[in-house]
């Protein structure tokens, strides 16, 4: 029966080329909007860390003066803060991360110096992120407590130096130092940037650079701040700099600590923990607040509204443009399906039921979809590549992976066929003796 | 024209009136947000700026050794000034729309100091001397610096700089001091406390407030010489004629990596830098011009499909009509008459949607009120498109023949 009903279908809309092409291009067009920004969405709204993102906190305590922090306390620790929670090692694994841009140089090139960003991280920030590596590794604990002149550099740096080839053991020079080389990362790009996200609430919803690529140099904390000291950038300061970018003493926020704690007893104990330290301070005098925070990823992440406002709004408009083409398929189905009122009160009256009109009616519709979904998933082809020239920083994420792709047919079949229920009542409903009159 | 008839012929269409009043609201809705984010962020993109943005050359050289540069900074501008077609050289820390802020907030009263709740947050640029030439700053009231108060301006141990002269925008001016003249008032943030010298025109800053635009002009300069400045003077500025300013870019970078070759140098032109901060803003402006068109052409063709499916099922009913007198221009008039109404219908629910939607993007994603202008437009375009679409099968109803009332089937 559905073979016929097909056949059916295919020759209805044979008959009547431009209804059925107008309703195609209002299902494609529709489809390909709203896969477009829903595509574009579910890349910037997943979890980064899959299956362990549970397990990563963000450690906030707040050092400023009473009145300085508003709304809970500050995006990041100060010095003195984040080494001390750091140095107690009460988690499972734990990170320090601070940003600065440094000149690198590949002793022996005739490249020009470059000035990119460097991480000053610590050595579990590869473990617990799950920085995927091509060659050698992440430092030693040796080197860390050493301070030696160490480095992880990205993928995209060894290309640009050293042609892609395997350069562990080689030098490049970090502002005035030699630093050796010890490990070189796959191609990674987290999706946000998760580690570096704070501040999002300032942001009023422009967040697209929280999508930026990781930096291109991570060098061991304590080595980083001798490397490329007076070039570190707070996040917020509350008092006098007497060396700016030096920020070890400053009453400045500007150092992030991340902890991954395997166990929800472990989380508990760790926010205790972090309460009596930031009594403790208040004690000493060196704390005003006492108001500490420890989100998990996913929920730091919502804190900061990581997806730009513009991507949501777009989605947002999507979806209205997509019910604007349903209706307007409705609209062009019910004129398909009743001009052809003869032919049905013709079946009607042969001993077709009106369940047998309604699927065959359902059928021709699903087939508009179908034909719609191939539009659809063109366009959001050609709408991915239009973000993909857009210069934003998650600009080349957008592709269309396998789920979504599926996921275009399915909401385009839907969505038609949602579209043909109306008419198709409307049609099984016909008199089959009022339309044989006319004949 | 008697609107009864097509009233009771629509109650007949029930379902195809409503779903065409339903497309029409919703793209009434649409796009009168559409419009208004469009139009918010083409004016946030011509935001006026008071400098000479047209022949502003930019050159950042970073990587420089701090402790020589009170030596390379007058060495690396007098060779910039060399350069054929530059008329005016200088430095500064930043400058508007570059995204490199320094911002430090002040009072008006002795005692203030930076955790004050009643202190304003202004973004300082720190310029060297020459620089009011050669951003082109239009002074207002008052004098810019003097060559004493470059030479004496450094960076000691705090963040603020060692001077007591301050220059303010007149947006800085007025929210300080309203009403009053700002000239001989003084700024304050405990220990420091800076006179104002001079007003100039408003000019940008380095980050720009879209929520609140009239914050975007908070800023001050503070004079600095270039022994004291620590490495903030960062932006070589170059002013030339606007048809030169590639070259002399390209030149102004060349020359700077030559006599710095342990730096990096980077240049572009003020326009460049003003395309780079707005360019998230005009792509989102485009994509929602791409999309208004493509929802009113979707609009359009639902118009004529629906219509040239009621006039191929009234074709008899038409050949009556004209067979009992009507002429031509009666049958246009009934299907215009009936868009209309169709349309009117959808525009009034329309109207009420786009106020919702926009009630609800307040709340939601930082919006402005939408100005009640935007309604009537939107009514006027849904108006505008629904006759247009109309026009053609109308017009094709108004051929049909009257001899077609003589037929057995329509």
């Amino acid at each position: 029966m559905f073979a016929y009903y097909l056949d059916l279908a295919l020759r209805s809309l044979k008959r009547n080329r431009t209804l059925t092409a107008l309703m195609v291009l209002a299902i494609a067009v529709g489809i390909g909007a709203s896969m477009t920004t829903l595509t574009v969405m579910h890349l910037l709204s997943g979890d980064p860390l899959p299956g362990r993102s549970a397990h990563i906190y963000y450690p906030q305590v707040d050092a400023s003066p009473a009145g300085y922090a508003k709304g809970g306390p500050l995006d990041v620790l100060d010095y003195h803060s984040a080494v001390d929670l750091w140095t107690a090692h009460r988690a499972d694994r734990q990170a320090l991360l601070a940003n600065s841009d440094v000149k690198v140089q590949a002793p022996g090139s005739t490249l020009p110096p470059l000035m990119l960003p460097m991480l000053a991280t610590t050595s579990d920030f590869f473990a617990m992120f799950d920085v995927p590596f091509q060659y050698g590794s992440a430092w030693t604990a040796e080197d860390a407590a050493s301070r030696a002149r160490v480095a992880v550099i990205s993928s995209s740096l060894n290309d640009r130096l050293f042609g892609g080839a395997n350069s562990v053991g080689k030098t490049v020079r970090l502002k005035d130092s030699d630093v050796r080389i010890v490990g070189v990362l796959q191609k990674w790009r987290p999706s946000p940037r998760f580690y570096d996200v704070r501040g999002g609430r300032f942001a009023q919803g422009q967040t697209s650079s929280f999508y930026d690529k990781p930096q291109d140099v991570f060098v061991p904390f304590f080595s980083a701040l001798e490397i490329n000291d007076g070039n570190f950038w707070q996040f917020t300061c509350w008092g006098a700099v007497s060396t700016p970018g030096h920020l070890q003493d400053a009453p400045c926020a500007w150092v992030a600590l991340w902890v991954q704690l395997d166990s929800a007893a472990k989380a508990t104990d760790y926010r205790s923990f972090m309460t009596h330290y930031a009594q403790e301070q208040k004690q000493l005098g060196r704390f005003a607040n006492t108001q500490t925070r420890m989100p998990s990823l996913m929920q730091w992440l919502d804190l900061n509204h990581v997806v730009p406002s513009d991507v949501r709004l777009q989605t947002w408009l999507a979806f209205a443009f997509l019910a604007i083409c349903l209706f307007n398929t409705v609209g062009l189905l019910l004129a398909k399906f009743l001009r052809r009122s003869n032919e049905i009160g013709v079946r009607r009256a042969l001993g077709a039921s009106r369940g047998a009109v309604f699927a065959q009616c359902l059928v021709e519709a699903g087939m508009v979809g179908l034909v719609g979904g191939i539009g659809g998933w063109l366009l959001t082809l050609l709408g991915l590549w239009l973000v993909r020239q857009q210069p934003v920083e998650y600009a080349d994420f957008a592709h269309l992976d396998l789920g979504m792709f599926g996921l275009t047919f399915v909401l385009a079949i839907a969505a038609s066929l949602l579209a043909g229920v109306l008419p198709a009542l409307r049609a099984s409903r016909v008199a089959p003796g009022l339309q044989l009159k006319t004949l | 024209m008697e609107i009864r008839p097509i009233l009771a012929s629509l109650r007949k269409h029930r379902i195809p009136a409503i779903l065409i009043v339903l497309e029409i609201a919703l793209a009434c809705a649409v796009l009168c947000n559409a419009v208004f984010m469009i139009s918010k962020r083409v004016s946030d993109i011509h935001l006026p700026n008071a400098i000479d943005e047209q022949g502003l050359v930019a050159v950042t050289l970073r990587g420089t050794d701090d402790k020589l540069v009170g030596s390379d900074l007058p060495r690396n501008l007098a060779a910039l000034l060399g350069i054929a077609g530059v008329k005016q050289v200088a430095v500064t820390s930043s400058l508007p729309l570059s995204q490199n802020n320094w911002g430090w907030s002040f009072g008006s009263s002795p005692d203030s100091v930076i955790s004050d709740k009643k202190n304003i947050n202004v973004s300082l640029y720190f310029v060297g001397a020459g620089a009011d030439q050669a951003l082109g700053l239009h002074l207002l009231q008052g004098r810019f610096f003097n060559a004493d108060e470059f030479a004496d301006s450094k960076f000691d141990t705090a963040p603020l700089p060692e001077t007591h002269v301050v220059v303010v925008t007149q947006r800085t001016a007025e929210r300080f001091w309203p009403g009053q003249s700002a000239l001989g008032k003084t700024l304050y943030s405990m220990p420091h406390y800076y006179s104002v010298v001079g007003v100039v025109e408003d000019v940008l800053r380095p980050n720009i407030n879209t929520q609140n635009t009239d914050k975007s002009y908070e800023d001050v300069f503070f004079p600095m010489s270039a022994a004291g400045s620590k490495g903030a003077l960062g932006f070589y500025l170059l002013r030339g004629a606007p048809q030169d300013r590639d070259r002399i870019m390209r030149d102004a970078e060349q020359k700077l990596a030559e006599l710095n070759p342990a730096a990096i140098a980077k240049g572009t032109t003020y326009l460049g830098i003003r395309a780079k901060y707005f360019a998230d803003m005009s792509s989102m402006a485009w994509m929602l011009v791409l999309v208004c068109a493509v929802m009113l052409a979707v609009t359009a063709f639902g118009i004529v499909g629906l219509t040239s499916f009621w006039v191929g099922q009234r074709r008899r009913q038409i050949g009556i009509r004209r067979a009992v007198g009507a002429t031509r221009g009666h049958i246009l008039q009934y299907f215009q008459t009936e868009n209309f109404l169709l349309t009117s219908a959808g525009v009034l629910l329309g109207m009420g949607l786009a106020f919702g939607i926009n009630l609800y993007l307040m709340q939601h994603y930082e919006m402005d009120r939408m100005p009640w202008y935007y309604l009537p437009c939107g009514a006027l375009a849904l108006w505008l498109l629904g006759q247009a679409s109309v026009f053609g099968p109308a017009q094709k109803a108004a051929s049909v023949p009257p001899v077609v009332a003589t037929r057995g089937i329509g």
